[in-house]
């Protein structure tokens, strides 16, 4: 998201999601709604029917590339080129929107001059992706009068994942694409509260709400309020603190509700770290890999145990309602205070709501946020004030960056962190099914589903099974430089030749330990998205 | 935007309506409350059931409401002798063959079928139509199938094709012999149906059912709280079905502004984990290689002490926390609060920003 926040402002979706049926052009990148986000398929599947047209960019043959008029099955991590390429053809075609880019956005000289390189021939060779393909994508896209953008992990994965966004980003832009119902760019969240998450600063460099903790000014409203005075040091990315940890400069560690020790794709270094540590408190519902390493652990309350605030992908606030009582007694929000206050800082909210006028007090974007409005509303960030009835489009008139521009970024192809080579010649392609839930930890507890779904298969191409002699359902090994896992296999079309894939659910067969370390060197998210395997009968 | 400029009244209510609307829209912009059965909002009208069939002045035939746009000037009438005499006559004929079971049928208290019989003083005459007497599907772990209370509304069909587009399910056979069902009936899998719920959700009779929550408690029973999902980002609300501290199931919250209503597998089906025998129940301290059990205020103490030591001998550089995007707003705002005003650092971040 941070790729989002540097062209545009916000690291945030421009659009609302009902107003997707009335797209005429969908441009789909990264993304597998129909399995990742069923829901958002809905959406999207009644643009289909209404006649949209269909550009989809995945390696893989999902669901919506099967049904798109032109499919752009590039290779693992070579998202920038592609992208590049495309609007390479809108310039060189003509087919840019001249007004937008000399009204509302800067820096174009330096994109056009950049992607001038990025011929459709040139492009073809790192991307796979034929040069007719390219150019017709250009065409759909930037010809469309409501296009919109859809993309997902499939984008931020990667380490180049920040300016994967960018280059989504620099293609609406050149089209002026954005800022109208139904015409602008959609980022698909992976868990539910992402947005929220982020909005409300548990990061190291931004006081919630997007605030600099290096601007006297914003720190000193936060200390006014908060009664102490606050550090103007940019604080420690969960990674960094981790390596400090295996230093023994990093020591005492409080997790809410994660689990680094399955879900980070560098899993062995995590466990170090986390052993490393002098004292780690870990909240959770269940017992994890990472708890195992825990000095405390404290039981956390389920989504239906407490009342609280959820922020989906289009930035709509929305309650969660306490139905039952903490089975443990005590739900997340009361612990943080008893901690605070034992440790001789008083912090006391009789109920959630007060959290949420005390974020609203502090937090612009989050201004006009209440409960009492929650009950009879549903409320888009930014409202700032309690009259204000919420946004559901991003960027109608200005964009929220200094000066109210969009800046285009011009960027170059690296590819992905670790080729294939002779010794490992397969593409790892990590994801979701829908039946299932990140490590697996809630919907593995619900017999039905581990009944129709119950263990990790190994999707793989009928070539490369012919090549491999392996027969669909026979029980295989996946190595990697890192690590080994043993599933079964299961022959799609879904994958192309050179190409895997797996999911993460299933802690039986540790994806994770074959993924590689490679990081967005700016959000620290991992490369969960193409690193090399080779797999064994 | 159309614009609302057409007049109707509706049982002499006036309400303004644009040239996209139907009667049924007008309706409810009214207040006014007609009987449907084949209709949900989540799919096209199609006008099968006749059950909305309303008087319009000056117009010859009654018409349904949810297939007919409104004019300009119509005055409608929706309970008027004639067109309830009508759909008294539909629901006979439905209930001639339906099984009369209601006493255990799943549905009751929530079946569109039972509310009108009894609102219209319709009896099942058992002995009139020809009844079925076909075998209940029972062969997934997510759906029960009773052909039997099938009403042939084809919303479930609708739903699956048109909306899901999943494909499951068809009309299978012709006249009386004519049924929703998958391809050559064979059993709902993974290869075939997503098992979304959809088609339940959408059956009007307990011809389809949830089979999780099957004897576990009838819909007056339940306490009804709205949530939003906990799964994936897409932030689709449900209602919690609670009987005696217990999350019985999932029902759809038709008014839900992201997903009026629809749901995927994990939001209908995946609320089990809330009463895993696995919970953690209580606090747990690490004493030597063993992990103990201990009351919150063991574990809250030694908590604060020894992040109190680690923060005055090591400085606040050496203490931080994650939070993560699987918690609600307040308390990802609380967590970045307690780091920033107690440990004294802004060493605070989610694991992974997926
Ligand atoms: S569960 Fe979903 S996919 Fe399966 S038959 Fe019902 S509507 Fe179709
Ligand atoms: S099974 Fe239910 S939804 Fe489907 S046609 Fe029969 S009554 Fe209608
Ligand atoms: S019901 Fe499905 S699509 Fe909707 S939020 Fe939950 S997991 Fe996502």
């Amino acid at each position: 998201m941070a790729g989002l926040a540097t062209s545009l402002g916000a690291g945030a979706a421009t659009n609302s999601l009902s107003q997707m049926p009335d797209i005429d052009t969908l441009f789909l990148f990264g993304s597998n709604p129909t399995e990742a986000h069923p829901i958002v398929s809905i959406y999207l599947k009644q643009a289909l029917r209404k006649g949209a047209k269909l550009v989809v960019g995945d390696p893989r043959q999902t669901w919506m590339a099967r049904r798109a008029d032109v499919w752009l099955n590039l290779n693992p991590g070579s998202n920038i080129a592609l992208l590049n390429g495309i609007i390479h053809v809108i310039l060189k075609k003509g087919w840019e929107n001249k007004e937008f880019i000399k009204n509302r956005t800067e820096g174009f000289n330096e994109l056009k001059k950049k992607v001038k390189e990025y011929t459709p021939e040139k492009v073809e060779k790192i991307t796979g992706v034929s040069k007719e393909r390219i150019i017709e994508a250009a065409r759909l896209y930037s010809q469309a009068d409501k296009a919109m953008i859809v993309y997902g992990l499939g984008v931020t994965e990667h380490q180049t994942g920040t300016e994967n966004s960018m280059a989504i980003a620099n293609l609406a832009l050149v089209c002026g694409h954005i800022g109208r119902p139904s015409t602008g760019i959609m980022a698909l969240r992976g868990q539910n509260n992402v947005q929220g998450s982020s909005d409300l600063g548990p990061l190291p460099a931004t006081l919630p709400g997007y605030q600099s903790v290096t601007d006297p000014k914003l720190r000193a409203k936060f200390e006014q309020a908060w009664g102490v005075s606050l550090s103007p040091e940019i604080g420690l990315k969960s990674v960094e603190m981790l390596d400090k940890a295996i230093e023994k400069r990093f020591k005492g560690l409080f997790i809410l509700g994660e689990d680094p020790a399955q879900t980070d794709p560098n899993a062995h270094e995590v466990r170090k770290a986390l052993e490393s540590l002098e004292f780690l408190v870990v909240q959770d519902i269940f017992h994890t890999e990472t708890s195992k390493y825990a000095h405390v652990i404290l039981p956390g309350a389920s989504y239906a145990e407490k009342d609280g605030t959820f922020t989906n992908g289009e930035r709509r606030v929305q309650r969660i309602r306490k139905a039952i009582e903490p089975v443990a007694g005590m739900a997340e929000w009361q612990v943080i205070c008893e901690i605070a206050t034992r440790m001789g800082y008083s912090m006391h909210y009789e109920h959630p709501s007060e959290i949420m006028d005390e974020i609203a007090s502090l937090v612009p974007i989050y201004g006009g946020i209440s409960y009492e409005r929650l009950e009879n509303e549903s409320l888009q960030w930014p409202c700032p004030d309690k009259d204000h009835p919420g946004t559901t489009t991003l960027y109608t008139d200005l964009f929220s960056r200094p000066g109210g521009l969009a800046k285009f970024m011009a960027l170059d192809h690296k590819g992905p962190g670790e080729k294939t080579n002779r010794e490992y010649p397969l593409t790892l392609i990590t994801g979701r099914v829908r039946e299932h839930y990140n490590n697996g930890s809630m919907t593995r507890r619900v017999p039905e589903i581990l009944e129709v779904r119950p263990e990790e298969l190994l999707e793989m191409s009928s070539e490369d099974a012919k090549k491999l002699k392996i027969s669909n359902g026979d029980m295989v090994k996946v190595l990697s430089k890192r690590g080994k896992i043993k599933v079964r296999v299961k022959i799609t079309d879904r994958s192309q030749k050179g190409n895997v894939f797996l999911t993460f659910h299933f802690p039986d067969a540790l994806t994770n330990l074959l993924t590689s370390e490679h990081r967005d060197p700016i959000t620290g998210t991992p490369e969960y998205k193409a690193c090399a395997v080779k797999v064994e009968k | 935007m159309t614009e609302n400029n057409l007049k109707v009244t509706i049982n002499g209510r006036e309400v303004l309506c644009s040239r996209n609307e139907t009667i049924l829209d007008a309706a409810r912009k009214a207040d006014v409350n007609i009987p449907t059965l084949c209709y949900d909002d989540r799919l096209e009208p199609y006008g099968g059931c006749r059950l909305c069939i309303v008087e319009i002045k000056d117009v010859p035939r009654p018409v349904p409401a949810c297939t007919t746009r409104v004019k300009d000037g119509w005055e409608v009438l929706t309970e008027t002798v004639e067109v309830r005499r009508m759909r008294k006559n539909i629901l006979s004929l439905l209930l001639s063959n339906h099984p009369n079971d209601c006493m255990r049928c799943e549905a009751t208290g929530n079946c569109a079928l039972q509310t009108y019989s009894y609102e219209y003083g319709v009896d099942g005459d058992r002995f009139a139509g020809e009844s079925w007497n076909l075998p209940i599907k029972d062969d997934n772990p997510f759906i029960v199938y009773d052909p039997n209370k099938c009403i042939l509304c084809g919303r479930c069909v609708r739903i699956c094709n048109d909306v899901v587009m999943a494909g499951t399910i068809e009309m299978t056979g012709r006249g009386f012999d004519s049924k929703p069902d998958t391809s050559f009936g064979k059993p709902r899998t993974l290869d075939n149906c997503e098992f979304c719920g959809q088609c339940v959700s959408t059956c009007p009779t307990g011809a389809l059912i949830d089979k999780k929550g099957c004897g576990k408690g009838r819909a007056y029973e339940m306490k009804k709280v709205k949530t939003t999902c906990s799964y994936c980002g897409t932030g689709c609300s449900y209602y919690l079905n609670v009987k005696e501290g217990e999350v019985i199931k999932v029902t759809s919250d038709y008014e839900g502004p992201v997903n009026k209503g629809n749901l995927c597998i994990k939001g209908r089906y995946g609320y089990d984990f809330i009463h895993s025998p696995e919970r953690i129940t209580t606090p747990i301290i690490r004493k030597g290689d063993k992990q103990v059990e201990a009351t919150w205020d063991e574990a809250l103490d030694l908590i604060a002490k020894r992040f109190g030591e680690i923060l005055e001998k090591s400085g606040p550089s050496a203490l931080g926390g994650f939070s993560s995007a699987r918690c609600s707003n307040e308390e990802n705002y609380l967590l970045s609060k307690l780091v920033r005003t107690v440990f004294k650092s802004n060493n605070v971040d989610c694991c992974a920003r997926v």
